[in-house]
């Protein structure tokens, strides 16, 4: 039997799937974030219909509930994109310094 | 003779700047420049009405953004020599002139030290505490010891200048200086200065948690680079 958490899980899988294609065929990422967005709505709707999917991935790790898991490799994968965003941002400051700096003039 | 620019960052430091220059001039260094940054109060005026060139920053950069715009302006106007100099009347001019004397020796760099002899005036205790971690951070980042590492007095030539890209914009470039100073084996020696710290300068400077945030900045450049 599907609970509805699986079935709202597909929708927003679909959904997200369909935004990553789009900005594809716009290039607005390349071939291989594609395939890594596909990877990721893909084992999200296997998980969604088959949950014991997720646990026999996790036991593989020697993690015991496949949420568990899931909780890791989030974390893990939003400190990586803190970091990235802190650099981003840090290059954008070192910019806006450059163009303070070039149209500044001596009074 | 050289005639040194006294490179001056502020800061909405209109309160102090007006001294500041009054007590280089007293001691006849006429060659002053203040860089305004993004200051929201009278500053810019104050230091042109007291004979002060002015580079204006449209917003507030940091520090280190102020230092660098200095500095490139002292290398397109070819400037001999350079000293970083505060806004907020910590340091005394008097000290200038025992720190272009080494220069004369061929020293690349010269910075002022608040720990050698000359005792600072009414340090605070969690300052004190602030720039014992700084010295240990230092130690640990750039393999150098220094007596004091957080002194924002300088005294640099021109040729050392080139070798200098500040690009910590906030107050993480007293430690990038340092980090600088290993990478190029710059040839440099420390000066005794006096460091007065006033309730105005102490509400100026940093805190703790202000220094943690500039060592986990130092830390991650040092990591994406």
């Amino acid at each position: 039997m599907v609970e509805i958490i699986s079935i709202i899980i597909i929708l927003f899988a679909l959904f997200a799937h369909s935004r990553a294609y789009l900005r594809f065929k716009e290039r607005k990422i390349s071939w291989i974030e594609f395939i890594l967005w596909t990877i990721i709505w893909i084992s999200a709707i296997v998980v969604a219909l088959i949950p014991e999917t997720s646990s026999k991935i996790s036991n593989f790790f020697g993690i015991e509930r496949g949420v568990d898991l899931l909780v890791y490799v989030s974390i893990i994968l939003i400190f990586y994109l803190i970091f990235r965003l802190y650099i981003k941002i840090d290059q954008a400051e070192q910019n806006i310094t450059k163009i303070v700096r070039k149209v500044s003039k001596e009074e | 003779m050289m005639d040194p620019l006294i490179i001056i960052p502020a800061f909405n430091e209109e309160k102090a700047i007006a001294d500041v220059i009054k007590d280089l001039k007293s001691h006849d260094y006429h060659n002053i420049l203040v860089i305004d940054d993004g200051s929201k109060d009278r500053t810019a005026e104050i230091a042109k009405e007291n004979g002060a060139k002015v580079i204006k920053h449209i917003i507030n950069r940091g520090q280190g953004a102020a230092l660098q715009t200095g500095n490139e302006y002292a290398i397109k106007n070819n400037i001999e020599v350079i000293v970083h100099f505060d806004a907020d009347g910590q340091f005394i001019a008097e000290d200038i002139k025992n720190m272009l004397e080494p220069l004369k020796e061929g020293y690349e760099i010269v910075l002022g030290s608040r720990f050698l002899g000359k005792k600072p005036i009414n340090i605070p205790f969690e300052k004190k505490l602030i720039l014992k971690g700084g010295r240990l951070f230092t130690k640990l980042f750039s393999n150098i010891s220094l007596s004091d590492t957080h002194n924002g007095f300088r005294a640099i030539s021109k040729s050392t200048l080139e070798k200098l890209k500040i690009k910590q914009d906030g107050m993480a470039h007293a430690s990038e200086i340092i980090d600088l100073i290993k990478k190029n084996n710059l040839k440099y020696k420390e000066v005794p200065v006096t460091v007065i710290y006033s309730d105005y300068s102490i509400s100026k400077g940093q805190g703790i948690f202000n220094s943690l945030r500039i060592a986990f900045k130092l830390i991650i450049r040092k990591l994406s680079n």
